[in-house]
């Protein structure tokens, strides 16, 4: 499935004939999708249905696994990003994500963050210090841990924990942010102040988000798409798919009647 | 969760429902006591007017907490959504009932000689286009609800035409024209009905085709007035 890509947008991830297997499962069929920059793409969809398949294919986070492949491409930027000879330190810099659980490492609120700026980056102390606080400010963490920074970043609230992760992704400074489930974990404060933050961090980040709450979905994105059993059943301006859905299992979805 | 909605929705399109046989009893029973003097009529169409008001608050409320608890989407985010403006239409073509049935009485009070007009073409024009437009929102019939759009400017032309009647009327019998004035308002409410029942028709289309139909010259119409850009 294709759509026309609206002119007002600027294409930042085309998704051409996407195929990907589990060993010889093929979980994923002819994926067809144009993410678009400075925007929140949700992904929605049953469980098992590939969705987070899919979005864990654009950092190739996958090829940790064995016998897991994938075939088609992935443009980011024009880029294939499935060619063998892409730098994955280099892509996953670039396509930062952020898990259903928060995973703080087990170190201070401040390391969490300086860990990975000193993986990518050769900084000064001092710039360290700056990127952290801007990192923090930036995920709307700052003014609520500002005074622990030396504390474990595990002995935040849920809600804080997974904002900590957010600003670790942004701090090296991504232009993607895959979220998967990222406010499953977390209470409805956690949460409100997650989707408020998906808000402002589309203005410097391509946001794809893979979310079982419909109700999130259509809050925080501006277009989305609608997977069943591995295929792209509908993709389009999230305002729309929501009060006109073209397909009628996109209705049946969307509106609980499934099955 | 969808047990529960599709309950709710049931209950509301039973009230819609409800609301629908009351006002349409009203425009008739209003149009009679026009028409043939029907004190009795025009009596009942203003007394019940005040549970066409309560039904309307009630269905109102139904709506609001169908959008409050449920936050419905798509087919059913519609329909909710049509019935809350139909709701409003509805309610309206009530009062306009009352209007006319008034008009009716304070027409009979001043004498008993029959109307100078012929009133009969757009009465029964207003109520089919209404009992049209009902059939459509009970069928969720979009086609239905095109017909019932067709008939609004035989309406507004049948309108128009007593209108210069009457002006007529006027002129020559100065003396009447207290009198005349309430069969060129029952003539204008009834137009009034006419665009009520436009409203529901473009409702029930929107409901069932997510198009929104106002202000085009049809269903895949263009806008009759270009968007500024």
């Amino acid at each position: 499935m294709t759509t026309d890509s609206p002119i007002d947008e600027q294409v930042k991830i085309s998704v051409r004939h996407l195929n990907f297997y589990y060993g010889n499962h093929q979980a994923l069929f002819d994926n067809n999708i144009e993410i678009y920059r400075n925007r929140v793409t949700a992904v929605i969809g049953p469980s098992g249905c590939g969705k987070s398949t899919h979005l864990r294919i654009y950092n190739r986070i996958y090829q940790l696994y064995r016998d897991q492949r994938a075939e088609g491409e992935i443009r980011i930027d024009g880029q294939n990003i499935l060619d063998p000879s892409m730098d994955l330190l280099e892509l996953r810099r670039k396509v930062g994500m952020i898990f259903q659980k928060p995973t703080p490492f087990p170190m201070s609120v401040f390391d969490n963050i300086a860990y990975g700026l000193k993986l990518h980056y050769k900084l000064r102390r001092s710039e360290i210090a700056d990127r952290v606080e801007e990192s923090l400010r930036g995920a709307a963490l700052w003014d609520e841990v500002k005074d622990k920074l030396r504390k474990p970043g595990t002995a935040l609230s849920g809600g804080q924990q997974q904002r900590l992760c957010i600003a670790r992704a942004i701090a090296i400074r991504p232009e993607v942010l895959l979220m998967d489930e990222p406010t499953s974990a977390i209470d409805p404060i956690g949460t409100s102040k997650v989707e408020d933050l998906i808000g402002e961090l589309k203005k410097e980040f391509t946001i794809v988000i893979v979310t079982h709450n419909m109700q999130q979905a259509a809050r925080v994105s501006d277009y989305t798409g609608f997977f069943y059993k591995g295929v792209i059943v509908e993709y389009g301006k999230t305002s729309e798919l929501f009060t006109k859905p073209k397909q009628k299992k996109t209705e049946d979805y969307i509106t609980g009647r499934f099955g | 969760m969808s047990v529960i909605l599709d309950n709710e929705i049931s209950k509301l399109k039973k009230s819609i429902l409800i609301l629908c046989g009351m006002v349409e009893e009203a425009v008739v029973d209003a149009v009679d006591s026009v028409m043939s003097n029907d004190r009795k009529k025009a009596e009942r169409v203003i007394e019940n007017d005040i549970e066409i008001d309560h039904f309307e608050l009630d269905v109102e409320e139904e709506c609001l907490k169908i959008l409050a608890l449920h936050q419905p989407v798509a087919g059913d985010l519609r329909y909710v959504i049509a019935c809350l403006k139909m709701n409003n239409d509805l309610e309206r073509i009530g009062d306009l009932a009352v209007n006319i049935a008034k008009r009716a009485l304070s027409y009979y009070s001043m004498s008993t000689e029959e109307i100078p007009v012929d009133l009969r073409p757009l009465t029964e024009c207003t109520k089919n286009a209404l009992s049209k437009s009902l059939e459509a929102l009970i069928k969720l019939d979009a086609d239905l609800a095109s017909e019932g759009i067709a008939y609004d400017d035989v309406i507004d032309e049948m309108n128009r035409e007593n209108h210069a009647k009457l002006l007529e009327l006027m002129h020559r019998h100065p003396e009447n024209v207290e009198r005349y004035l309430n069969i060129l308002n029952v003539s204008k409410h009834l137009e009034r009905i006419g665009d009520c029942a436009t409203n529901i028709d473009e409702d029930v289309i929107y409901m069932v085709k997510g198009a929104i139909v106002r202000h085009r010259t049809g269903i895949d119409g263009e806008f009759k007035r270009k968007k500024s850009s």
